[in-house]
């Protein structure tokens, strides 16, 4: 074993194996590798269908009541009459765009794609632990994406109720709904199921020496990230189904008592209670926004330690703060909420439990910035979204604080500021940080890179258009303008003043989503004709760059498994030839 | 390559995969079950009336139900301890008892659901019957989970002790964990909706 390894590279090469048919080897894959592209695909699949959803969108909000230009004709008369958006299709528009860019789209591609294709090969694992359960994972996911979709086929169109559905208004809903919850619990299941297998993988089977301390942090991030997701959905899986009594039993859970709709009292029991939807659906939805932003965090800390050149800064705080924010997360909850009337006690509770959570996020964020601190950085592509993502977290987190505490809370409510808020924190944050993720690890997949002119102008462009899409909803926001309104607040004499952002936000987000044509095309382009390069391209430490190029997809990684002897982040070390020591390096520096 | 660690337990965490596994997955689940009884909780603490549960549940046809799962969880421990006394035979016994059990307590339940039916108690009757048919349905449904594993265990599964009776043992473990699980919510089931 101690003879086995690290050539020039560090590479330890990859067991061969028979080959397998094509529906076992491309679709019904048991390989993590397989599973993981997989899910990059259908996920970014769904992040360009969400976005061009928004896209509809931000025409009628530039230009309300005016017919949609070239494709307005093509929604039929039940969803734009004559090209001109309906107020029920633009609040499907609305829950829809929610639901695929959380559910669909990032967590699938932070977690299902990166977690399941580098954190196997980052741990020294052959596969993962529970290989059907990973392809069920996938299939389940799958059917639940599909479910969704055919929801805009229903009668009466897809879910409307936002990607909060809350209750009454859900309940009383068109079947679109009842599909949206059939979804959500097939996208339950799936998490569930990754998370047991991410979980266990981590815990059994870590290669030799590889002690917790010596993880890299990608990987601490998915172990917290699959806790969360393993204790916080369950919640929202049992709301799911109360609320499918509610529309199917006609049972009323979540209907109160009286309830009078469009002058016609309601036929149910009542004695529920609309306020327990938000409280099991927040209860999984504070954590989800940790699910979110957690594997972003992991990404940018391997990328920046990479191309610093240095070991992150504080990388033992890092994973303490990162752990206490997986516990804290579960009880923040209820600052969504403090508008409900739950009482001023419950209230400054949740906002002291807020403002304590913003700290660990703060403790990791000063950790990544101060690991810039006398590197010399290579700007390569995936460094710049990485670095990007460090101020564009830094404004939706700290724009985030208000919003915690419960008298600010009341002016910033449900406003554009809070749209502003969150976005800042998954769109150039989480977003970028996955951006950042394809480029550095499209080398390992696919043995060639990506080329970086095209990269760069990605960059650029996507970075200045997404800031000018977020920043004037803080403006927006501000004023007092609503985030829900169908003509983005042009009925209302507050709003009057800042109308005039809405045209600007809306052209750059068809720029943005122009800027992504340079994307898909180097995408596409390189896999053909990128640039061959060698296994550990970026000359990294850790041991998915111990695997060679492109490993097989074949169960086994590595052959034989590789040994640990050292942390996850030693570049730069005095006294050694070269400016990095992968993981399997044994020899010792002297 | 071979999984490591899918038979004997990794040194350091004492565990093999699907034991680790499957507590986690019952994590999950005493988050589904507890999120449900919390409703439960809430909704009865704001409801202006609350029946009590022996006004319309039958408690003597519960508590039978109550000592049939608890007896197949005995029986499900039988049978994994046959297997580590390498009687297969017995196992096969203790299996099917299991599986039998199980079916007793869908059939009781069925009868019970049946005669709420009857007179007109269906879940949209009151919040109590609402909370009433969907914790005992979630329950059923696990029931039938657990059934259609065991069964599984009992018929094409059990091939596998010819070939790897360490990791069919430990299969039989897990599944044994899991009944155990569902038998402990039923356990809280009982008191909750029949007789507080």
């Amino acid at each position: 074993m101690s003879e086995a390894a690290p050539g020039a590279h560090g590479v330890v090469h990859t067991d061969q194996h028979a080959p397998q048919g094509f529906w076992r080897t491309y679709v019904f894959s048991q390989d993590h590798k397989t599973i993981g592209i997989q899910y990059a695909i259908t996920a970014l699949l769904f992040l360009l269908f969400g976005f061009t959803l928004m896209m509809i969108m931000r025409w009628q909000l530039a230009y309300p009541g005016q017919a949609i230009p070239f494709i307005g004709k093509l929604f039929g008369d039940s969803r734009a009459p004559e090209g001109i958006m309906l107020p029920e299709f633009y609040n499907q528009l609305g829950a829809m765009h929610g639901t695929i860019m959380v559910f669909l789209g990032v967590v699938p591609l932070a977690v299902g794609a990166f977690g399941n294709y580098v954190m196997p090969l980052q741990i020294g694992a052959p596969d993962m632990a529970f290989p059907k359960l990973n392809m069920m994972s996938y299939w389940i996911y799958f059917v639940g994406g599909v479910t969704m979709l055919s929801s805009f086929l229903m009668p009466g169109g897809a879910a409307a109720s936002g990607w909060t559905s809350y209750a009454p208004l859900s309940v009383i809903a068109t079947v679109g709904q009842t599909v949206w919850l059939f979804g959500m619990i097939c996208l339950i299941t799936s998490s569930l199921l990754g998370s047991v297998n991410f979980i266990t993988t981590i815990f059994q089977l870590r290669a030799k020496g590889l002690s917790f301390m010596r993880l890299p942090f990608f990987v601490w991030a998915q172990l917290v990230t699959s806790f969360l997701l393993l204790l916080a959905f369950p919640p929202l899986e049992a709301a799911g189904v109360l609320q499918l009594m509610d529309r199917l039993a006609g049972t009323s859970f979540f209907m109160p008592s009286g309830l009078v709709v469009s002058g016609q009292a309601l036929a149910n029991t009542g004695g529920g209670n609309p306020l327990l939807w938000q409280h099991l659906f927040w209860f999984l939805a504070h954590p989800e926004v940790y699910v979110l932003i957690l594997p972003a965090m992991g990404i940018v800390a391997e990328i920046i330690a990479n191309n610093t050149r240095k070991p992150l800064w504080g990388y033992r705080s890092m994973v303490y703060a990162t752990i206490f924010l997986g516990f804290m997360s579960f009880v923040v909850w209820a600052h969504h909420m403090f508008l409900t009337g739950m009482g001023t006690v419950i209230s400054s509770f949740f906002q002291a439990t807020t403002m304590i959570i913003s700290i660990p996020s703060i403790i990791i964020l000063t950790a990544l910035f101060l690991s810039l601190w006398g590197g010399s950085i290579r700007f390569t592509t995936p460094m710049l979204f990485a670095l990007a993502f460090l101020p564009m977290f830094g404004i939706g987190g700290l724009t985030g604080l208000p919003l915690g505490l419960a008298p600010a809370d009341i002016h910033l409510h449900d406003t554009y500021y809070v749209i502003g808020h969150f976005h800042y924190v998954v769109a150039p944050g989480t977003l970028f940080a996955l951006f950042a993720g394809l480029y550095y690890w499209f080398p390992k997949v696919t043995g060639r890179k990506m080329n970086d002119t095209l990269g760069k102008i990605h960059f650029w462009l996507s970075f200045a258009f997404i800031n000018g899409v977020f920043m004037p909803m803080f403006i927006q926001g501000l004023a007092g303008v609503s985030r829900r309104l169908y003509d983005g607040g042009a009925m209302y004499s507050h709003a009057q003043g800042v109308m005039h952002l809405n045209v600007f936000m809306s052209v750059c987000a068809w720029c943005l989503g122009l800027a992504q044509i340079p994307f898909i095309v180097n995408f596409f382009w390189s896999i053909r004709k990128g640039k061959k390069v060698s296994d550990n391209y970026w000359d990294a430490t850790t041991l998915d760059w111990a695997a060679t190029t492109s490993p097989p997809m074949a169960h086994g990684n590595f052959s034989p498994l590789p040994e640990v002897y050292r942390g996850p982040y030693e570049y730069s070390v005095p006294g050694n030839g070269r400016d990095f020591l992968p993981q399997n390096t044994q020899a010792e520096v002297h | 390559m071979e999984i490591p660690y899918t038979v004997e337990p990794r040194p350091d965490t004492g565990l093999y995969n699907a034991k680790l596994g499957i507590w986690l997955f019952l994590a999950s689940e005493v988050m589904l079950f507890g999120a449900l009884f919390s409703s439960y909780v809430l909704l009865r603490v704001g409801a202006t009336t609350w029946p009590h549960g022996y006004e319309h549940l039958n408690i003597p046809l519960a508590t039978v139900n109550t000592v049939v799962l608890i007896t197949s969880s005995v029986t499900m421990v039988m049978s994994w301890a046959s297997l580590a006394m390498k009687n297969i035979r017995r196992y096969r016994l203790y299996m099917g008892a299991t599986i039998a059990l199980a079916c007793v307590f869908l059939v009781i339940k069925g009868f019970e659901y049946a005669a709420k039916f009857e007179h007109g108690l269906y879940p949209s009757a009151s919040t109590f019957m609402a909370i009433y048919f969907t914790l005992t349905g979630l329950h059923g449904l696990h029931i039938v989970g657990g059934v259609i594993v065991n069964s599984y265990l009992l018929g094409p599964g059990s091939r596998m002790w010819k070939t790897d009776p360490a990791r069919f043992t430990n299969r039989v473990e897990v599944a044994g964990l899991y009944w155990h699980f569902v038998d402990l919510v039923w356990i809280f089931l009982f008191p909750v909706l029949y007789l507080l």
